[in-house]
């Protein structure tokens, strides 16, 4: 099974009343691969993330994770139930640009409860995983506070433990550091740079080019719903092949 | 004899009264309470049964409470459907404040930020623990102060349950004065104790608001 790529999109195509978002979009992404994918604002990066795990619905095409159809349930030929679902999208992990961490909650209790409620994981357990990963992103100190109380890096970061504890087969970022000032930025980056390290697939729509230089194994361009350029980053940043990319390099100096 | 010491010598009449009143209160508000819940949460998974709900929601809200009690005493017993007065009294406290109780949440649920229902999706939650385990909590420390505010309605209608024959406190201090004609008095020491049992609410809905003050709730 472990040659099965973590993503697989085929023919992927999405509208919002009328206006095309994506159009036809093929990607794979394999296992232990970081690939960010970078475009303007609208150019349907986003939308193509929050496919990967039907949090937005495409018109039509498929989407696999590590080789299971999420949205069809192949062997019976319908759409999944809400239980198939929730199971399949438990092998993603997320984060958001705006954190979303669960504010009546500890910080503690904002990553264990996804393993317990969705996993059944033992409470002792999934307690010990979370001061675990809240060791990990470098907040140990921080487990039984509130997320209210947290600066916007920090609430990032308790995002990223809250997404690991579910063991996902890929990680999907969404422009997890657009919302933070920028002092606060480096601090997200390093922790997604030691996962990367680690061997984790991640999916990560950014606009941070140092990022997408250092970290990426591939880099996707996207314009208008097309993804328009795909290349490993040392070609990507120095000698792509499309004009609409060079325009978009050279604006970012 | 004093008007007041004839009502210290009818305490046991207004004392059963107001045990009763407390009880019919916490029956019924845990009932509504809980049936409030209950219709958020089919009102979340919408279709037909959540139009029918709005319906009924609605149809509660333009209803004067007094109505409803007589419909369900007198008017169910005439369709062949009869209920004691404790029964009926229970029953229509419960849908009554359930649908002020669902209509409380459904407010604050229109604008409670779809971020961290998101986040669940993508966790693997599946809705009934969505609803359960992050959008009720959060609806709760949101809407503290208007459900407290419920809580006052909710006591102060189960005084039309008298009407309907129910002995609570208002239909046993009526009792009282009817029968030694000393209104001032009787009414005067029942004022006070829907005042003491308010007083309480009030202290324990405030109390309550510590846990949404820990969690960044207060004043948002």
């Amino acid at each position: 099974m472990s040659d099965l790529p973590a993503v697989e999109i085929r023919k992927l195509s999405k509208s919002f009343s009328g206006v095309e978002v994506l159009r036809d979009i093929d990607l794979t992404v394999n296992k232990g691969e970081v690939v960010s994918v970078l475009g303007s604002s609208g150019s349907g990066k986003s939308t193509m993330l929050r496919c990967i795990n039907w949090l937005e619905e495409p018109d039509s095409g498929s989407v696999f994770i590590a080789g299971q159809r999420i949205g069809y349930n192949s062997d019976k030929q319908r759409p999944m139930t809400n239980r198939e679902m929730a199971a399949t999208r438990a092998r993603t992990g997320m984060v958001f640009q705006s954190f979303n961490l669960w504010p009546h909650l500890t910080v503690s209790q904002n990553v264990a409860i996804s393993p317990i409620k969705v996993k059944g994981m033992p409470k002792a357990q999934a307690r010990d995983l979370a001061t675990q990963l809240l060791e990990k992103v470098g907040l140990g100190d921080k487990a039984e506070v509130y997320p209210f109380t947290l600066s916007g890096g920090q609430k990032q970061r308790v995002a990223i433990a809250r997404a690991l504890a579910m063991s996902p087969e890929v990680m999907l970022f969404d422009e997890p550091t657009s919302a933070l000032d920028p002092e606060r930025v480096g601090e997200v980056l390093q922790v997604m740079r030691d996962l990367s390290g680690e061997g984790y697939t991640m999916v990560v729509v950014t606009h941070e080019m140092e990022f997408a230089r250092m970290v990426s194994d591939q880099v996707v361009f996207l314009d208008k719903g097309l993804i328009i350029e795909k290349a490993p980053p040392e070609i990507f940043f120095t000698n792509p092949a499309s004009e609409r990319v060079r325009r978009f390099l050279d604006r970012q100096d | 004899m004093s008007e007041w010491s004839i009502v210290w010598e009818a305490r046991s009449t207004i004392l059963s009264g107001l045990w009763l009143t407390c009880w019919l209160f916490t029956a019924s508000i845990l009932g509504a309470f809980m049936l409030g819940c209950l219709m958020l949460y089919l009102l979340e998974r919408g279709g037909a049964l959540a139009w029918l709900l709005r319906g009924f929601i609605n149809t509660m809200r333009a209803l004067p409470f007094l109505v409803l009690a007589y419909l369900l005493y007198y008017g169910l017993s005439q369709l062949g459907l009869r209920m004691n007065a404790v029964t009926a009294g229970l029953l229509a406290m419960i849908i009554y404040h359930g649908a002020y109780f669902a209509e409380i949440l459904r407010g604050s649920r229109l604008v409670l930020p779809p971020g961290s229902i998101e986040a669940a999706q993508a966790h693997g939650f599946m809705p009934g623990s969505i609803f359960l385990h992050i959008i009720l909590p959060q609806l709760l420390l949101r809407t503290r102060p208007l459900i407290g505010n419920q809580l006052i309605y909710a006591l102060k209608d189960t005084s039309f349950l008298a009407i309907i024959t129910v002995q609570e406190l208002t239909a046993a201090a009526n009792a009282v004065q009817a029968t030694y004609f000393i209104p001032m008095p009787a009414f005067v020491v029942v004022i006070l104790l829907y005042w003491a049992i308010t007083a309480c609410l009030e202290l324990a809905v405030s109390k309550a608001g510590i846990f949404g003050k820990a969690r960044g709730f207060e004043n948002v």
